[in-house]
């Protein structure tokens, strides 16, 4: 086999994974093939273009062992900060990147919400399952293949046709201090039906300081006339590094809400990619990166307009303190057949240090000819006028300027819908640079 | 002993100088009106007093209430009841009116050695305030001065003023963009907050709000420095003959130059 840069240290684990015979056939017959892609890709330099701004070398210089499984000792109450205060939400949680039932709550999903955990569908040999690697692209993204070479369980959520989750659902990837010198690999699947209405939560946390790899891989199929709003909160291990990529199917009609926060890891890299497939479609991609230290955080999105009259509007912000990197490539792409294409796309970045730094790169590929499309990019710092106006007001230094960092915030913050998210994310972003 | 004692003050805006030896003072129960021609340091004297950074005191000295005041940086002189009523309020989205003013009344209590009141608390202390500028409750949640029209934005500053109660109450352009009614609200606010132990500074181009906030001292400010006090009567003076008659005492001024 050849094998590309930095792949090699991976096959000791690949055939650790694999001697397991009790995986099934199809499995193991998705992960071979997988891995074989990730050989051959290697790991992306700075010389592709995807990741001119961001090196791995933080990930390739480790070698990761598979998180030991069964694994964890999470307790009941160590997920409740990371519950946004909500109740009511049915959640599935998954320690170390295995699923817990133990710790998990999906008894009042309504009829027509189904969730399970990859590796219970794919023993169950469950029709859904044959969706996975579909919608996810291994042939080019490196860190996919790699995930799935090592996939071994994750969330399949389906929302029947014209059925309404009135709650969201949370998927809640926990670590802990097993998950030391680990990688895990999660592969999420989430199909929305025809007209169906739904919100999923998908978190990456921590109850530890420990260094370990997440790579997940979430694969979306909307249906035509859906919704789905799909936050992505990225609260890693602060010496962790997270790579994940969201992947988006969207039929006619179907509308796409994305948020994605990131605020942990030391390297992280969201990848958030739509392909608008049906006329009518559309997709809002919303994020805010809050980062300090060393901290890097690199946001790559990318909508495909394939049809004509579809829209997609993107707003992107980033607070960066200290010595901190963050990066946004936004890409665009507007098929020769997509007339009356409508995209705007909005980064800016707010720098509280003289040593932070951002890249940002809209990238827009048109060719259609009647389409509208816009993109913007701001880089500023804490406004001193606004500042003074606090401070004469009694309010001292460090409140002011966390509330006017709390004010850059709010425009992004206010466009989510679920309020338990939102004040959570808006005391964070008060209370991140303390 | 006076509340305020300015001497000599100097100061400059990136190194230009707008302040030439400036010298005011105002005793506690006073209500002094600084008025002066476009450019003549006005606002730079505002600003100076209240401490914003992008202004350089160049020489002078400002004892407030027995302390210098120029070492004090604008959050401490703010606890100490010093409070600049802004010509140009700043929008803070985001941030709800209720929490901004809840947090500097809190900052306050704080330097005092005070409790901090809670949101429960402040709620009904709201309720008075809110009457003093007959503003609505609804403009507690809104966010700070955002979307404000320029009335809203200067009633919100008499509300913040209200909630400070401050000792010395620097008011600048206050008047600026109000249509009368506003301006009638907002001079009642003023006047409702006077007291024995408190001074104010109305910091104005125009003799108009001096009908509602009456002055016990005015002082023309031109090229940086008082040229001439008086009383209230010196205000209708400026208005019938222009800041000419006091800048450039041996020109004939033409009548009404330089006032609306």
């Amino acid at each position: 086999m050849a094998v590309g840069s930095g792949a090699e240290s991976y096959i000791a684990a690949f055939d650790q994974l694999t001697s397991d015979r009790t995986a099934p056939g199809s499995l193991q017959a998705a992960r071979r093939a997988a891995f074989e892609q990730f050989a051959a890709l290697g790991f992306p330099t700075r010389k592709n273009e995807d990741w001119h701004f961001t090196s791995v070398s933080p990930i390739t210089d480790e070698e990761f062992v598979l998180m030991p499984s069964p694994s964890g000792d999470v307790r009941r109450d160590e997920l409740d900060p990371f519950r946004f205060g909500a109740t009511d939400w049915s959640t599935m949680v998954f320690v170390n990147g295995r699923y817990a039932p133990e710790l998990s709550d999906c008894e009042s999903l309504p009829a027509g919400v189904k969730v399970r955990d990859l590796a219970s569908a794919w023993s169950a040999n469950a029709a859904v399952v044959e969706r996975i690697g579909t919608i996810a692209d291994s042939e080019i993204h490196s860190f996919t293949a790699l995930n799935g070479a090592f996939m071994q369980d994750g969330a399949v959520v389906e929302i029947a046709s014209d059925t309404e989750a009135q709650t969201p659902i949370h998927l809640l990837f926990i670590t802990d201090a097993n998950a030391a010198k680990g990688m895990m690999h999660p592969r999420n699947l989430i199909v929305i039906g025809r007209n169906a209405k739904a919100t999923i939560v998908e978190s990456y946390v921590s109850t530890t300081n420990a260094m370990y790899l997440t790579n997940a891989v979430t694969e979306v199929s909307v249906a035509e006339g859906a919704t789905l709003q799909h936050f992505k909160i990225q609260r890693e291990a602060g010496r962790a590094f997270h790579v994940g990529t969201v992947e988006v199917d969207q039929a006619r009609d179907s509308h796409y809400v994305s948020f994605s926060l990131a605020m942990g890891a030391a390297l992280s890299r969201s990848n958030i990619y739509t392909r608008l497939n049906g006329e009518g479609s559309g997709a809002t991609l919303n994020g805010l990166y809050m980062i300090e230290d060393e901290q890097i955080s690199d946001h790559q999105t990318q909508v495909i307009h394939a049809q004509p009259n579809t829209f997609s509007r993107e707003l992107y912000k980033g607070v960066l303190d200290g010595r901190s990197h963050g990066v946004f490539n936004g890409k665009v792409y507007v098929h020769p057949i997509a007339q009356k294409t409508d995209g705007k796309q909005t980064n800016k970045t707010l720098l509280l240090s003289s040593t932070a730094h951002v890249d940002t790169k809209p990238q827009l590929e048109i060719f259609a000819d009647d389409v509208k499309c816009t993109h913007g990019a701001t880089i500023g710092q804490i406004d001193a006028t606004a500042l003074f106006y606090l401070k004469s007001r009694g309010i001292e230094n460090g409140l002011a300027r966390r509330l006017l960092t709390y004010a850059f915030a709010a425009d992004v913050l206010e466009t989510i819908e679920v309020e338990e998210i939102r004040k959570s994310l808006e005391l964070m972003s008060l209370e991140r640079f303390v | 002993m006076s509340l305020l004692v300015i001497k000599d003050l100097e100061a400059r805006v990136s190194d230009k100088p707008i302040l030439k030896g400036l010298s005011l003072t105002v005793e506690a129960g006073t209500v002094h009106a600084v008025m002066g021609p476009n450019g003549s340091g006005k606002s730079t004297l505002a600003q100076v007093l209240a401490g914003n950074p992008a202004y350089e005191v160049t020489g002078g000295s400002v004892t407030y209430d027995g302390k210098d005041l120029l070492s004090m940086e604008p959050e401490v002189r703010a606890q100490s009841g010093v409070f600049l009523a802004f010509q140009y309020p700043i929008e803070i989205p985001g941030v709800s009116n209720a929490y901004f003013l809840r947090a500097a009344y809190n900052e306050k209590l704080k330097a005092q050695g005070k409790e901090e009141v809670d949101p429960l608390e402040f709620a009904d202390l709201m309720e008075q305030k809110l009457a003093m500028v007959e503003m609505d409750s609804a403009m507690l949640t809104r966010s700070v001065n955002t979307g404000f029209s320029g009335g809203e934005k200067k009633r919100n500053e008499i509300l913040q003023m209200a909630v400070l109660e401050p000792r010395l109450a620097i008011l600048d352009e206050t008047d600026s963009g109000l249509d009368i009614d506003a301006l009638r609200i907002v001079s009642d606010g003023v006047n409702q907050l006077r007291r024995p132990d408190n001074a104010t500074i109305v910091v104005t181009h125009y003799q108009r709000l001096l009908n509602y906030i009456v002055p016990d001292f005015v002082h023309v400010l031109a090229n940086g420095q008082i040229l001439k006090s008086g009383g209230k009567d010196l205000a209708l003076e400026l208005e019938e003959k222009g800041y000419d008659w006091v800048t450039h005492p041996n020109a004939s001024a033409p009548l009404g130059a330089g006032v609306a």
